[in-house]
């Protein structure tokens, strides 16, 4: 009897603990602040932070309604609606105060108390600073309000159960801004907040655990987002030019490196909205990224010839060699119009080096968008133009004839996926 | 030789495999509707039904058709007269130089068979990849929405949520 007593005790003491640690009180509720009460400078400031954050790339469903949310993303757990972060005081942010904001972006609660899923990225945001979360408050509290109503996420089974949510919270938030490393510079502190914070870089290029959490011990080892690979950022880039800061400025800045690629998938919007912030930021960001790169192979060996190993591919490819003199050589081939424009050639094209061949065949089907700003050349389509066999020929012909690595295993899987 | 469907009939032409289809169609088969604009696919002067998909003809080497269907503005005429896009073009007179207006009917041509009562933003957001160089794109628009009524459909206004 004293026994069962006891355990009863122990397990409601558990219980206890357990909901004082996911319950957390509502925050009250404030009418919708004057866009005049905020200091325009701070605004501003909040703008470029927007930016670098790329707030819009999940947040933004339709360009008529920004930052409106109700994009669903796909989650290997299910669904996961995005939220309406205009100031909207009954589908937005409208009645949060500045405490109720920051505690979202630092501990992933909901201005009513309730538990937001990790697949808004508060395990970086939380390493924001008190001045950058001002300032992102008050240009977001100075948005258009938009009645958009979003869909309620629900996800299946145990998933469903929000408090849930505090248990991984325990494991894998690591709360409050990251501490100086007086060992670095300036420059490459100040990037490594934006990069780690609200740039949430990982959150594309480092892969997952099964809950979901960002494995730390393979940072930035190159991970999968929303049907692309996002390529490694560390000494595993598969790059054959070097990443230098230099490289990674111009990059970010414009979305084409003439060294390696243009932006391609999610990294468009990126780079589009990085070139439109302080100039200083992207240099910081681009010290950071590039001491996570200083092992890669690139760094380490004398700058390599160009591969182009044209018989070998025209006699393994003789139908993807039509393929590419008709539908690719014209800006792709040395010489062209386009090749005269500063485009980095395919051997450079880091996609082309990448392990699996999701990437290459993407950009193939789907194109690339201009790079920054809206002029400018772009990759047309070619999911209309050829058929699922003939992508694949031609992503095999590139491989073989730009790269000296093996052929790819998984070529028509990415067709058949990227044709969904 | 080989061997190509345009606008529901077969021909057989004797080209290099790697022939844009363009050349094709404008130097073998003398239908000169699709123009050559900067043969890069950039500008969608040259843009053809592929399966009733628009594509630019000048990215599209011959061989790689196969059996595919390929529809040109000449094809959406029927009996020596225009069809309902072709038709609403001439009535806004949508045309400047002109140049552009074979591919922007063609590529409006697959929107509304695909869609026929479009939102003012889908036309445009549809129509974005071909380029006019006089600035006609209000009379473009109009066109399209004219034939879409014409076709039994409409363009929709839709009103921006506050």
């Amino acid at each position: 009897m004293r026994l069962a007593v006891g355990i009863a005790l122990v397990c409601a003491a558990l219980v206890a603990a357990a909901v004082a640690f996911a319950w957390h009180p509502e925050i009250d509720k404030i009418s919708p602040p004057l866009a005049v009460s905020f200091d325009r400078s701070l605004v501003a400031q909040g703008q470029d932070l927007a930016r670098l954050g790329n707030c819009a790339g999940c947040h933004t469903s339709e360009p008529s309604k920004p930052l409106a949310g109700g994009r669903p993303l796909e989650t290997p757990f299910g669904k996961v609606f995005v939220s309406n972060i205009t100031p909207h005081a009954d589908h937005g942010i409208g009645t949060w105060s500045r405490a109720a904001f920051g505690r979202a972006m630092r501990r992933g609660i909901l201005r009513d108390g309730t538990h937001l899923y990790p697949a808004f990225p508060y395990e970086h945001f939380t390493h924001a600073t008190d001045d950058q979360l001002d300032a992102l408050y008050a240009w977001l509290m100075t948005r258009r309000p938009i009645a958009n109503q979003v869909p309620a996420t629900k996800l299946a089974g145990l998933y469903g159960f929000r408090p849930l949510v505090a248990g991984w919270n325990l494991l894998y938030l690591e709360q409050g801004p990251l501490e100086r490393d007086r060992s670095k510079s300036d420059e490459w502190n100040r990037g490594r907040v934006l990069v780690e914070g609200l740039g949430h870089c990982g959150g594309c290029h480092t892969p997952r655990n099964r809950f979901g959490a960002e494995d730390k011990a393979r940072a930035y080892d190159g991970a999968w987002t929303e049907g692309w690979y996002a390529p490694p950022l560390n000494a595993h880039s598969p790059a054959v030019q070097p990443w230098t800061a230099q490289e990674l400025h111009t990059y970010l800045r414009t979305g084409l490196a003439p060294h390696h690629a243009a932006a391609a998938g999610p990294m468009g919007g990126v780079t589009r909205a990085l070139s439109q912030v302080p100039d200083e930021d992207v240099r910081a960001i681009s010290t950071y990224v590039a001491s996570l790169m200083a092992d890669a192979p690139a760094r380490r060996q004398e700058p390599p010839q160009p591969v182009d190993r044209l018989a070998v591919a025209q006699q393994q490819h003789p139908e993807a060699a039509a393929l590419y003199a008709g539908s690719c050589a014209l800006c792709h081939e040395p010489g062209a119009p386009m090749m005269q424009q500063g485009r980095p050639r395919l051997a450079w094209g880091t996609p082309l080096h990448e392990d699996n061949s999701h990437d290459t065949v993407r950009i193939i089907m789907k194109g690339l968008a201009s790079p920054a700003g809206a002029a400018g050349p772009t990759m047309p389509a070619y999911a209309d133009l050829l058929d699922d066999r003939q992508v694949q020929e031609i992503a095999a012909y590139l491989r073989t004839r730009f790269t000296d690595k093996p052929a790819w295993s998984d070529v028509q899987a990415a067709v058949a996926e990227a044709r969904k | 030789m080989i061997t190509l469907t345009v606008n529901g009939q077969a021909h057989q032409v004797d080209v290099d495999p790697d022939t844009p289809l363009l050349y094709v169609l404008r130097n073998d088969l003398a239908l000169n509707g699709a123009k050559f604009g900067c043969g890069l696919g950039q500008c969608g002067a040259c843009t053809v039904l592929i399966d009733d998909k628009p594509v630019c003809s000048c990215l599209m080497p011959v061989s790689a058709l196969g059996a595919r269907r390929v529809r040109t503005l000449e094809g959406l005429h029927a009996d020596g007269r225009p069809g309902p896009l072709p038709a609403a073009f001439e009535a806004e007179q949508a045309a400047q130089c002109g140049y552009c207006i074979a591919g922007m009917i063609v590529r409006a041509q697959a929107l509304l068979e695909h869609n026929p009562r479009p939102t003012e933003e889908e036309v445009r957001n549809h129509l974005a990849p071909n380029l006019c160089r006089c600035g006609t794109h209000m009379r473009i628009l109009r066109a399209v929405r004219r034939a879409a009524e014409a076709m039994g459909g409409g363009v929709r206004d839709v009103a921006e949520q506050p």
